[in-house]
């Protein structure tokens, strides 16, 4: 197995987010006044150290594409802190930013509307580095070459435009931007989510690939968990807003702790027809997180409900596998 | 043998396009029986939905044509039918269930009117029978408060619930066959495993046969008996779900089950890929559409397409080359990675 157990005591995490919420506000009634607020991240604690790359799983609207855009800064959160390399960038202005813009970068979901429909390649590629004032033309070009080999792409396409490619080779575009600086943390969100079968796994291991050789760490993002734990060391589930567990890859599939975390595994259709599910389906859908519910957020839908979760607001406990759940009393 | 339900026989379906003629769907065959659930799985442009549109007769007009094959749905070919006639087939006795509910739903009218209008139009009832029907049939798909639900509008509704109002409407009835066209895809995982229990549940009760079609292997496996796996227009296999995932003979199907990351590999593990991607309609490789990303391809493959030879009793497959695969199959290796060398040269930014 080529997953090495990360040091945490010697190396310093590269990312250190801590207590985040992003509060948005819900503009209600004739005068659009600001009567609630939408908690799509409500308090998110999470590491990830240099080379790791940290899963982020959970359902639409659980606010994990969110929380990414915070900690790229693409939103400037309500209040906690997003440290990284040991400077807390939740607060800092556009000029501050510039220098971390290099170091954090993100690759989405539709390379069709993240990508410039009127640029061509090269110059979706050069615009980085004329961005942050890196190197004169010449070197520029051969930096977008050199790009386009790594992802795997003909050097010919610097003269062609994003429709011009299926969607694979699209999101190979957007990877070659996002590492184009030389990044160290890459916010994946739903990278391969809109990629046939086939394409998926190029995707995913054109990704490993990068990191072994870059050292990149990445956040990534994704709502199918076999995917995530493909490419994850670790894995954080979240639900309404908050992170309901984490642990390495292994463990929140072998020995899920917390009912969400197991349910979600459980749904997953496993290819394999002399598989026997034993599926406990949850029962409707995910709350509204305008209006979240009392105490655990997942006790309208959880199968072990007990009198305590629908008053309490459970606690990540502090062990190896972190879960948030009355079911464990730490 | 009694009688399929519906019986595809060698359809062939075309659309003209500002750049010529393609054929979406070249020569596909296949059988539902009553009580079954078939699925078809394929990747995006394989034509899976197209041989849906094809059967429902709602193809894109005037651009999409069926040129040749017979769909036969309880022995009577739909391709035949007048437009009158396959009328009252659509909806009543064949339902069908779109990818994304809010599209299939009618945001200005309420759960309500649209889910009588289907009763209305195939049934000798009255509105008050039909508005008692509908709230029925919404209890059934799992709706909670359903007379509540029957005044409110789409928008008002979550995902898996509009998924669940269309399943309604798609079922109110009593069809013999349903067609769902990824029904699932658009919905989360929790939800999505609520759904499939639902049609699963439903099927058994009305005893209808189910075509499912999805790009989800795990989906096919999960809840399909026997399945179709198409790529660029053809079936490239088929079989009963043990046969095609537990002996996949076709190189496609093999690369496809290998190359889904499971829940069961090693992390970090390089995935197998299938190299390239899937050709355009408008240059189809002249022998197998699928000679170009093989990695068993031969000389041969490349002149014409290969027949649909039986492996065993229901067990299907279209390439040249299967039974020289199938008995080497202890000696295959599995070719990681291949195609997609990466060599590492960048210089630093400065």
């Amino acid at each position: 197995m080529s997953v090495i157990p990360l040091d945490t005591s010697s190396v310093s995490p590269l990312l250190q987010v801590r207590d985040l919420k992003m509060h948005f506000p819900v503009k209600e009634g004739v005068f659009m006044r600001t009567g609630k607020f939408n908690k799509a991240v409500d308090g998110v604690s999470i590491n990830i150290m240099p080379g790791e790359t940290l899963g982020l799983v959970g359902e639409s609207g659980c606010g994990k594409s969110t929380l990414g855009r915070c900690i790229a800064r693409l939103y400037q959160p309500t209040s906690g802190t997003v440290e990284f390399g040991g400077t807390d960038i939740s607060r800092l202005g556009r000029r501050a930013l510039m220098p971390f813009r290099r170091d954090i970068q993100m690759i989405f979901q539709d390379p069709m509307e993240s990508l410039n429909s009127r640029h061509t390649v090269g110059q979706i590629l050069e615009e980085p580095f004329i961005v942050q004032n890196i190197g004169d033309k010449q070197f520029r070009q051969t930096r977008v070459k050199e790009l386009l080999n790594v992802v795997g792409l003909p050097a010919r396409s610097v003269t062609r435009y994003p429709f011009e490619f299926s969607g694979g080779q699209r999101q190979r575009i957007g990877i070659a931007r996002s590492i184009a600086l030389n990044p160290k943390l890459i916010i994946c969100d739903e990278p391969v989510s809109a990629l046939d079968v086939s394409i998926q796994s190029q995707i995913l291991n054109l990704l490993i690939e990068l990191q072994k050789e870059f050292n990149l760490s990445y956040l990534f993002i994704a709502h199918d968990l076999a995917v995530v734990k493909h490419i994850s060391d670790r894995i954080a589930i979240m639900y309404l807003g908050k992170i309901v567990e984490t642990g390495d890859g292994e463990s929140i599939y072998r020995t899920a702790r917390h009912p969400y975390t197991q349910s979600l595994i459980s749904a997953i259709p496993v290819p394999d027809p002399h598989h026997k599910s034993h599926r406990q389906v949850l029962v409707g859908d995910v709350p509204s997180p305008i209006n979240p519910p009392s105490g655990c957020a997942f006790h309208t839908r959880c199968p072990k409900v007990m009198d305590v979760c629908r008053t309490v607001t459970p606690v990540l406990s502090d062990d190896r596998q972190p879960v948030s759940c009355h079911l464990y009393p730490s | 043998m009694s009688q399929a339900m519906l019986s595809v026989r060698n359809l062939i379906t075309e659309f003209e396009t500002d750049e010529g003629r393609v054929r979406a769907v070249d020569n596909i065959s296949f059988e539902v029986n009553a009580g079954e659930t078939l699925g078809i799985v394929g990747e995006s442009g394989c034509g899976k939905s197209v041989t849906a549109q094809s059967i429902m007769r709602l193809l894109p007009q005037p651009m999409g044509q069926i040129v040749g094959g017979e769909i036969l749905f309880q022995g009577r070919d739909l391709v035949s039918l007048s437009v009158a006639e396959m009328q009252k087939v659509r909806g009543a006795r064949i339902g069908m269930v779109f990818q994304e509910p809010m599209t299939a739903l009618n945001p200005v009218h309420t759960i309500g009117r649209q889910l009588t209008e289907v009763l209305l139009i195939h049934k000798p009832i009255t509105k008050d029978q039909a508005i008692r029907e509908a709230i029925v049939m919404l209890d059934k798909v799992g709706i909670p408060s359903p007379d509540i639900r029957m005044t409110e509008y789409p928008h008002q509704l979550s995902g898996g619930m509009r998924q669940r109002v269309v399943i309604a409407m798609a079922l109110a009835c009593q069809p013999s066959l349903l067609i769902a066209d990824e029904p699932t895809t658009a919905l989360d995982v929790t939800i999505q495993a609520q759904i499939l229990e639902l049609i699963k549940e439903l099927q058994t009760h009305m005893g209808m046969a189910v075509m499912l079609i999805t790009h989800d292997l795990g989906v096919i496996a999960e809840t399909c008996s026997s399945v179709v796996v198409m790529y660029a227009g053809k079936v490239a296999e088929k079989g009963s779900v043990y046969d095609v995932f537990d002996r996949p003979t076709h190189p496609y199907t093999r690369g496809l089950l290998e190359s889904i990351p499971r829940l069961d590999t090693p992390p970090k593990s390089k995935l197998t890929i299938i190299p390239g991607m899937v050709p355009g309609l408008l240059d189809l490789p002249q022998g197998c559409r699928f000679e170009n990303r093989c990695r068993y391809r031969k000389d041969s493959c490349t002149v014409a397409s290969p027949p649909i030879e039986t492996v065993e009793p229901g067990h299907e497959v279209s390439c040249y080359e299967w039974r020289d695969l199938k008995a080497n199959e202890s000696k295959i290796d599995v070719v990681t990675g291949g195609g997609d060398s990466i060599t590492f040269k960048m210089s630093a930014v400065a």
